[in-house]
């Protein structure tokens, strides 16, 4: 239960946010589309940071709280999913924001 | 480079992003730091998960040594060029769209 810690944190993000998509008709997941294309980018700018860091030693990962599963470069699929599951948490919040506040126009 | 170096350049790169390339002007834009403060205070406790459990740890040589919730300040100029860059990207692509008559 332990090596699955990271990833239940990521999980508790995802089910935290759901309520958004419904409740508030976010939208987001329904334009997956777009949330892929979005999604994917950054992925691979982070994901490539990711890598620089744990290449330099800059931080490293305790592997008693992971799965197990590394992807090339040493780089946990924990890590991956945080890149896909923290922008969408982001994007999430700000359609909620543009959901109640449909005033406060952008672009 | 350490991480605080390129956490300036992270945080640089994403104000470029935002501004220039992609010209979505979210940092002049109410709906984006109210965004931004919510996701904030969920990074505090998530990344304060991960760093103070200890599933993520860093070199002391290679941060500037500030702390806050347990994370390296370092963490919250990472976390904030994401979002940034995120939403840029989402809200740039939601503008082609709807030029195409799609949503």
């Amino acid at each position: 239960m332990r090596h699955a810690t990271y990833l239940l944190i990521l999980l508790a993000c995802v089910i935290g946010t759901l309520p958004l998509e419904f409740v508030l008709h976010t939208r987001v997941y329904a334009r997956w589309p777009r949330l892929l294309a979005t999604l994917v980018p950054v992925a691979v700018l982070f994901g490539a940071w990711d890598l620089w860091a744990i290449r330099t030693d800059t931080w490293w990962y305790d592997p008693g709280y992971l799965l197990g599963v590394t992807l090339p470069g040493r780089l946990p699929l924990e890590e991956l999913l945080f890149f896909l599951v923290i922008p969408t948490c982001a994007i999430l919040t700000l359609e909620a924001v543009r959901a109640r506040k449909p005033h406060w126009t952008i672009s | 480079m350490n991480y605080t170096l390129t956490a300036g350049l992270g945080v640089l790169l994403a104000i470029l992003i935002d501004c220039l390339a992609l010209r979505t002007m979210l940092l002049r834009r109410k709906a984006f730091w109210v965004a931004y403060a919510i996701v904030l205070f969920f990074q505090l406790i998530v990344n304060g998960l991960l760093t103070g459990l200890e599933i993520v740890r860093y070199d002391p040589d290679r941060i500037l040594g500030l702390r806050l919730v347990y994370a390296p300040v370092e963490d919250i100029a990472f976390g904030f060029a994401m979002v940034l860059i995120t939403l840029s990207l989402w809200v740039r692509l939601g503008a082609a769209g709807e030029r195409r008559g799609r949503r």
